[in-house]
């Protein structure tokens, strides 16, 4: 399969890589995929006092596409509130990493994490987030 | 040394240039149709045809008269199980295989089972062989065909083809062998091994794509229905026109293959035993079939908690192949390494080595280096590494299946 050129800069030198604390209160942990599908994501998100992503990591099992997926949304959210977050589509990444259509699943699977990620940050911050919704 | 390095053997194997040098004059100067009986041209033809037809033979310890040209091997399957299943039919209507065969025999037998067939799919044990027993449990009054395999394309296990010829020949069915991965890399013996079908292909032993071979034991002799007609060419078996120039070459690398079988298989376990050896420092890697009854060419490997087109991808100055099947259009996993019962993550993360006739140590040893190096990096990046190093057990934890 032949991958674009966005595809193998993000595959081989990957955005932010790694891993907050998960029991840090500012971190939202966002885990989708199964290992028996092929794709595992892990997204996470550091949100400052301002209620703005301050900084982002991730950890992918999956092929090229999905690596470079995720490494491409951990560049995207940074400085975005929680809800410019949650408006990233599946979409915009697929079609910013040129994604065959066999690997549009990578993109879907990108943007889920994002979603997970900022549901486990509301879950750790119930009233703060209400009053900004 | 070149990049990438072609580790890829079980695919396909280069023309040998001995080889090549055999053919080219059948392209330019002996162009002649073998089947033209009336000039030299034809003759010509016909005697390189018939030189290399006994060459063929010979590999395989059989007469030249029981070798018809197909193809190559997808042809030859179809021939041996279609022509045998529809010959036969009027005796009974049930197939025997197993489910880590090639495409080639499964997808021909889904196609007779559409015909009206009837067909049992064994199961292989978790090395990836056949169980002898299972299979006489399968035989049914009305079974009229035994496919397996020689050796599989993807793991490389050697089947028992040689008792399940004989367990075929007691109960009078007829027993076609698959032994495409085998041809040029395991003495085959007609005398030994009663199979009544047999395909070989030339592009797996160093010939040319195009061209191979089925074998249609002669004593006792085999019926099957031909699946192309025209001018009845090879005795009414296989007719359309012989492509002298790739018979020539597939002559000449059985020729070769016969010759320097014995010497290639000791020089290529050493350089797989090197490959494995270099690689058996990467913690939770596991050998994908068993390893003693197998090719020495094959080293099929899974890296758990590393996806295996991830691993292609990182891995492009080798060429192998992913044992997943994620290339493709489809997501699933091997369907030959979910037959040993291996788990869907380990099927996924699995990779094909196999070396050949040019395979050398510099190559080897690059290759366990930088598989070793990938591995690790891809590792950092996989978030199941992490739990696992964290003591997770990833098999309770509750994955959201997408």
């Amino acid at each position: 399969m032949a991958y674009s050129d966005k595809v193998i800069d993000h595959y081989e030198n990957p955005r932010n890589v790694g891993s907050f604390d998960k029991g840090d209160d500012s971190i939202g942990t966002g885990m989708v995929g199964a290992p028996a599908c092929g794709d595992v994501m892990k997204l996470q998100i550091k949100v400052g006092a301002d209620g703005r992503i301050e900084d982002a990591r991730f950890k992918t099992y999956g092929c090229g596409s999905a690596i470079a997926s995720s490494s491409l949304v951990t560049e995207w959210v940074k400085g975005k509130t929680l809800d410019e977050a949650a408006g990233i589509k599946n979409t915009q990444i697929a079609e910013e990493l040129s994604l065959p259509p066999v690997k549009i699943h990578c993109s879907i699977l990108a943007e889920d994490a994002i979603k997970a990620a900022i549901d486990d940050y509301k879950k750790k911050h119930p009233l703060k987030t209400e009053k900004a919704a | 040394m070149r990049l990438p390095i072609y580790l890829d053997y079980s695919a396909t194997t280069p023309v040998d240039p001995r080889v090549a040098g055999k053919m080219i004059p059948y392209l330019t100067e002996f162009f002649g149709n073998p089947a033209s009986r009336s000039h030299a041209f034809g003759w010509k033809a016909e005697e390189a045809v018939e030189e290399a037809r006994g060459h063929v033979a010979a590999l395989v310890n059989a007469d030249p008269k029981e070798i018809v040209w197909t193809s190559g091997a997808t042809e030859g399957n179809n021939l041996a199980i279609k022509g045998a299943a529809h010959f036969y039919k009027t005796k009974g209507k049930h197939l025997i295989t197993q489910k880590t065969e090639h495409k080639a025999v499964l997808d021909t037998f889904r196609e007779l089972e559409r015909q009206g067939f009837e067909a049992t799919y064994l199961d292989v044990k978790p090395d990836g062989l056949v169980e002898i027993e299972d299979l006489k449990k399968a035989i049914r009054p009305d079974t009229i065909l035994v496919s397996i395999m020689m050796v599989n394309n993807e793991i490389g296990v050697i089947q028992p083809v040689w008792e399940i010829a004989e367990l075929c020949k007691q109960h009078g069915i007829i027993f076609h062998c698959d032994a495409v991965q085998g041809g040029g890399r395991v003495e085959i013996d007609m005398s030994k091994l009663k199979a009544d079908l047999l395909t070989i292909t030339a592009h797996k032993m160093y010939g040319p794509k195009g061209i191979g071979a089925l074998y249609v034991r002669r004593k006792p002799r085999v019926r099957i229905e031909a699946q192309i007609h025209g001018g009845g060419h090879e005795r009414g078996f296989r007719s359309g026109t012989l492509a002298t120039h790739q018979i020539v070459g597939f002559g000449e690398a059985a020729r070769l293959a016969k010759l320097e079988m014995a010497t290639d298989n000791e020089r290529i376990r050493t350089l797989r035993d090197r490959l494995l050896d270099g690689l058996s420092d990467v913690e939770e890697m596991y050998v994908n079939g068993d390893l003693e009854r197998r090719i020495p060419h094959n080293l099929n490997v899974s890296f758990n908690f590393v996806e295996g087109e991830s691993l292609i991808m990182a891995v492009k100055d080798i060429a192998v192949s992913s044992g997943s099947a994620c290339t493709s259009a489809s997501l699933e996993p091997s369907y030959v390494l979910r037959a040993l019962g291996r788990s869907d993550e380990l099927a996924h993360s699995s990779i094909r080595i196999t070396l050949g006739r040019f395979t050398t140590r510099e190559e080897v040893d690059y290759a366990a280096d930088l598989i070793k190096r990938k591995v690790a990096k891809l590792r950092e990046l996989s978030p199941l590494w992490e739990m696992h190093k964290d003591g997770i057990d990833l098999n309770t934890v509750q994955w959201a299946a997408h």
